[in-house]
């Protein structure tokens, strides 16, 4: 499922960044592609705050549809 | 490498070696700069803010403090300012945020594979024990192979450790990222600072395949780097955590922004623009200015066009200092020292998230509202600022709308206090006639403009109380700024004045502006000056109606018309430099239309 799907406080793994561009900010960051990261806010078809470690970072809708999640088990 | 560069960019003394500072945004580089120079810079707490590069005297040495970034890359211009100054020095004090030390690591991890000589400032350490964290410092400096000084420069720790290190040129080149060279050559490429630049595609704003390979390379061995040296625990979510939360949820988010811009437009409009304006204008520059000046100058010049132009009506004696200091003084320092307050606090990227939905109707994402709200500071300064939007379709939608429907600080300070006269349900009105225009245009815009927008992607950093001393020191030198940027024009556009006056030619401007003036939008025809004044500069021709008398209505009809007014002089110079002369001239006539066509139809329903 992609990251607009989850829902708030759930951890998931990062699977894949479609674009290219958001997968380099990303790694500056410090998230990619199998970080573990918390969803702390979400905003009804608006930006979703993800949480990893200390760090939070406010990603678009439009972006959190071209990003693959998959929920920790 | 050895080249003086650095120095031949920033015209600094030769004989000198720089020091770069180096960090993410909102790490405390200014501060540490600021301690270490005794030369005080800008401290900002949100992305973007520190564009201009400073630079002072520590000892033999030149510290250049850079804008914040999160890489060394060309995505956009502050990048591009911090990497050339980096690429051409050899000594880099690199300011890492001890509480967001996964993220800030990439940079220092960058730093150290381009051979620098690197000490790194672990700053921010007294956040860490707030924050539940432990930082192991031997291992980072063992796994990092540099010197790392633990500081808390706002506060003044650790300084006197930092110049020590200095002094003792306790600069050492790190490890480099382990198969780093391996990846390079397998591309057929002996490593070295120079074949790695190219590899990251440093010099350029796409992004490469090779270069998202490096980027993943080092992120892992950053990230393991972390694991080993930090423990931390964020299940105890602190208060600010929370408070962060209820900024960004709309249900709350909402009415705490609502909230904070009543407490501006009451701070501004109120308690500045009336009362504190109606001694400084009315009382001080009025009255005692006035009478005094007009007594020594009346004495020595009794010819009436040259008394015209230096005490009549638009005087460059009279009229200018009146309103400059009178007026704008007390109303710029009131808007930056709110500004800063909004600034320092980490507020702003957390209004970003906050709008992005709203914001993408108007094929914007929430990081425009940046640009927007600076606007309310100046227009012009605002327009530079959308170089931190991800397009230029982003950036053409966002300077239109700047142009077209935002006041700048003292224009917005004497529009609230004139509108709190009117009485609320103006003010209601005005906020939503405004707010229409803006989200109107700004989904036409967005339906004609061919492309598409980029996706917020925005660090929200930790909420912080302002510190009062930063406050007023930005506020000092925001406000001086601005008025020195205003005054040659400001004195120029009366001179203009005072002489169109003196000629009798702004009656005769009148005469022909009557028709749409007086019959059209129902206004006084002095209302005229104001217009002439606005293409100058909008604050001013504000000014000009605080003179003029009107009724009610008129004067709303004149605050909105005033308000959708063409973009003054300084910006759309600004606006021919960032988009060309062709766009700015449709903003410019698109902006009169609109203003014109906006406030006939208001006069028409409320005279």
């Amino acid at each position: 499922m992609t990251l607009d799907m989850i829902s708030k406080d759930k951890e998931v793994i990062i699977k894949s960044i479609k674009s290219k561009t958001a997968r380099v900010y990303a790694l500056r960051f410090g998230i990619n592609e199998g970080s573990k990261v918390k969803c702390v806010a979400k905003i009804n078809n608006g930006p979703i705050i993800l949480r990893k470690n200390h760090q939070e970072i406010a990603i678009g809708n439009g972006l959190a549809k071209q990003i693959e999640v998959e929920t920790q088990k | 490498m050895n080249c003086h560069c650095v120095q031949e960019m920033l015209n600094i003394p030769d004989d000198k070696e720089v020091i770069a500072l180096v960090g993410n945004p909102n790490v405390g580089k200014s501060v540490i700069f600021n301690r270490l120079t005794g030369r005080y810079v800008e401290v900002s707490n949100y992305p973007g803010t520190t564009v201009d590069v400073n630079y002072g005297f520590y000892k033999d040495y030149v510290i250049v403090d850079t804008p914040g970034v999160y890489g060394i890359s060309s995505f956009n211009d502050e990048e591009i300012v911090t990497r050339d100054i980096v690429l051409n020095t050899q000594k880099v004090i690199n300011v890492v945020d001890s509480v967001h030390l996964d993220r800030d690591l990439f940079l220092t991890q960058q730093l150290i594979d381009y051979q620098k000589e690197v000490i790194v400032v672990l700053n921010m350490v007294d956040e860490v024990e707030k924050n539940n964290i432990t930082i192991d410092i031997d291992k980072l400096k063992e796994s990092l192979g540099v010197e790392v000084i633990v500081t808390s420069a706002s506060k003044g720790i650790g300084i006197d450790k930092l110049r020590e290190a200095i002094d003792k040129n306790l600069f050492k080149k790190g490890k480099i990222t382990p198969n780093l060279e391996k990846i390079l050559e397998s591309e057929g490429k002996k490593f070295s600072w120079e074949s790695l630049a190219e590899a990251e595609n440093v010099f350029s704003s796409s992004v490469s395949e090779l270069q998202e390979k490096i980027y993943a390379l080092r992120r892992t061995y950053v990230d393991e780097i972390f694991n080993k040296t930090v423990k931390f625990d964020t299940k105890n979510l602190e208060f600010k955590n929370k408070l962060s939360r209820i900024l960004i949820n709309p249900v709350t988010g909402i009415p705490i922004l609502f909230a904070t811009l009543y407490i501006m437009y009451y701070f501004m409009g109120v308690l500045v623009a009336q009362k504190l304006v109606d001694f400084t204008m009315n009382t001080v520059m009025g009255e005692y200015y006035l009478s005094y000046v007009k007594g020594i100058i009346e004495k020595f010049v009794s010819n009436t066009f040259l008394e015209k132009i230096i005490v009549g009506n638009y005087g460059i004696l009279s009229m200018f200092p009146i309103i400059f200091l009178g007026l704008l003084f007390p109303l710029v320092i009131a808007f930056y020292l709110f500004m800063s307050i909004l600034e320092d606090s980490g507020y702003l990227p957390r209004i970003a998230a906050l709008v992005d939905r709203v914001f993408n109707k108007i094929g914007l994402n929430g990081r425009a509202i940046i640009p927007i709200i600076l606007g309310f500071g100046c227009v012009t300064m605002a327009t530079m600022t959308t170089r931190i939007l991800g397009s230029k379709r982003e950036r053409i939608i966002t300077m239109f709308l700047l142009g077209l429907t935002i006041p700048c600080s003292a224009q917005l300070g004497i529009i609230s206090g004139l509108i709190s006269r009117l009485g609320f349900w103006y003010l209601v009105a005005y906020i939503l006639i405004i707010g229409f225009i803006f989200g109107l245009v700004g989904r036409i815009l967005n339906k004609i403009i061919k492309g598409e927008s980029t996706s917020l992607f925005i660090d929200l950093p930790t909420l912080r109380i302002p510190q009062p001393s930063n406050v007023l020191k930005k506020t000092y030198y925001k406000s001086k700024g601005f008025l020195v940027e205003a005054f040659p024009i400001f004195v120029a556009a009366t001179l203009v004045l005072g002489f169109l006056d003196a000629t009798n030619l702004l009656h005769a401007i009148e005469n022909f502006a009557q028709p749409v003036v007086t019959g059209f939008l129902k206004l006084p025809k002095e209302i005229t000056e104001v217009f002439i004044l606005s293409i100058i500069r909008r604050d001013y021709g504000a000014a000009g109606l605080v003179t003029i008398p009107t009724t009610k209505g008129q004067m709303f009809v004149a605050l909105v018309t005033t308000t959708l007014f063409v973009p003054c002089i300084t910006s759309f110079a600004m606006m021919t430099k960032e988009n060309g002369l062709k766009y700015s001239v449709f903003v410019w006539i698109s902006s009169a239309v609109i203003a014109i066509l906006v406030g006939g139809v208001l006069a028409h329903i409320v005279l």
